[in-house]
C-alpha cells in the first residue's frame, strides 16, 4: 500500500499517488510539473525522472 | 515457468503488460537494466525467457547479449534487436530480401552526404541510424537546407552523427501504417495521420484502424523474416503508401509501443506478446 504522500525533491510540494503506483513509473509533480520516478513503494519514494536520452525509444 | 521482464522506465506499455500477466495468472520477475552488473562466467540468471522492454536501446540490447550469453532466450533476440536498432542495418537486411523500401543511400562523410542527397533528389530525409520517436528526422527541401543540416550534424553531432542515413522523401497520403507483427503474423495495424510529415503518435499523429489486408500481411511476415534471421519476433513495421509503388517498409520497431492501439484495432496486443513470449521459453515446444 503507498504511503499518503511524499515529497516532491524539486519544489518541495507534498504529493499524493494512487495506490497502485508502479516502481519505475513515471508521474509528473502537479505543483512544478517535472517528471518524478517512483522509487519506492512502501514507504513510497521518489526521485527525480531521468532526462530522456538519445538512444531512448521503441 | 519462470519469466523475467527486463524494464526501468514503467510506460503505459508496461504497465499494460505487467496487467496482462496478472490477467493471465503469471508472476513474472521485474528486472531493471540499472541494477544489473554481470561477471562473465558467472552470470546465471534463472530464468526460462526474457521478455526486454528496456526504454533504452543501448541497454536492452547489452542485455540481450548477457542473457543470451547465459542461455536464456530474449524477446526478442540480440539478432533481431541490434539489426532492428539500427536503420543501416535494418535497410541491409531489407534489401538482401527484396523487400520494398524508400531509396536509401548511407553515407560516411560530410561532403559524400551532400551527393547522396543531391543524387535522391529534394526533398531527401535525413534520420540519425539510430533513434525513435520520430526525433531528429530532418526534411531536406534545397541544397542550403542539406548543407547546413549536414554540417551541424558534423559539428555538433556526436560520433553516431557522423554517418549519414540519407533516404527519398515518399509522398505519402498525410499518414502511414503501423503494423503489428507477433511471430511473422501480422495480427493488427494502424494509420497513423497528421498534417506534419512526421506521423509518430510520439509527436502528435493520430491513430485509427488500419485493416489487415493479405498484401499487408505478407510485406510484414517477409520483413519480420528478414530482420529477424528468420525467427520472427515482436515488432511493429511502419509502412509507406507509395502512389506508384505501393507499401514500402520505413522501418521496423523491436520494442514497440502500443498504448494507442489496443482500443483503436480491438486486439489484445500485450497478451499476445505474452503469449509468443512463452512460446520462446526454454523446453517450450
Amino acid at each position: 500500500m503507498a504511503a499518503e504522500s511524499v515529497t516532491c525533491p524539486e519544489c518541495g510540494a507534498e504529493l499524493s499517488f494512487p495506490a497502485k503506483v508502479m516502481i519505475g513509473e513515471i508521474v509528473p509533480c502537479l505543483e512544478c510539473g517535472v517528471e518524478l520516478e517512483v522509487t519506492g513503494i512502501d514507504p513510497l519514494a521518489v526521485d527525480l525522472a531521468p532526462m530522456e536520452m538519445e538512444d531512448w525509444g521503441e | 515457468m519462470r519469466i523475467g521482464v527486463l524494464c526501468s522506465r514503467v510506460r503505459v506499455e508496461e504497465k499494460l503488460l505487467f496487467a496482462s500477466f496478472e490477467a493471465l495468472g503469471i508472476a513474472p520477475e521485474r528486472l531493471d537494466e540499472r541494477e544489473i552488473a554481470a561477471r562473465l562466467g558467472e552470470f546465471h540468471p534463472e530464468l526460462d525467457v526474457l521478455l526486454e522492454r528496456s526504454v533504452s536501446t543501448s541497454a536492452g540490447l547489452v542485455a540481450a547479449q548477457l542473457f543470451e550469453a547465459a542461455g536464456v532466450p530474449v524477446v526478442n533476440s540480440y539478432h533481431t534487436s541490434s539489426v532492428c536498432a539500427d536503420k543501416i542495418q535494418t535497410s541491409i537486411a531489407l534489401a538482401a530480401n527484396n523487400i520494398p523500401q524508400p531509396s536509401t543511400e548511407i553515407a560516411l562523410s560530410e561532403e559524400a552526404a551532400l551527393h547522396a542527397v543531391e543524387r535522391l533528389g529534394y526533398p531527401a530525409v535525413l534520420k540519425p541510424p539510430v533513434g525513435s520517436w520520430g526525433r531528429l528526422l530532418a526534411r531536406v527541401n534545397d541544397r542550403d537546407a542539406a548543407e547546413a543540416i549536414i554540417e551541424h550534424k558534423e559539428v555538433l553531432g556526436g560520433v553516431g552523427h557522423n554517418i549519414y542515413y540519407v533516404q527519398e522523401y515518399i509522398t505519402k497520403p498525410g499518414r502511414d501504417i503501423r503494423a503489428f507483427v507477433i511471430g511473422t503474423e501480422t495480427i493488427c495495424a494502424i494509420y497513423r495521420s497528421s498534417a506534419h510529415w512526421v506521423t509518430n503518435t510520439a509527436r502528435g499523429g493520430a491513430a485509427s484502424n488500419c485493416p489487415v489486408t493479405s498484401e499487408i500481411a505478407d510485406l510484414c511476415g517477409r520483413a519480420a523474416l528478414a530482420v529477424s534471421g528468420g525467427r520472427g519476433g515482436v515488432l511493429a513495421i511502419d509502412l509507406l503508401e507509395d502512389p506508384e509503388r505501393g507499401f514500402l517498409v520505413n522501418e521496423v520497431n523491436h520494442t514497440m509501443e502500443f498504448r494507442n492501439s489496443i482500443d483503436t484495432t480491438g486486439v489484445n496486443i500485450p497478451e499476445h506478446i505474452i503469449r509468443f513470449t512463452i512460446a520462446q521459453a526454454k523446453g517450450a515446444a
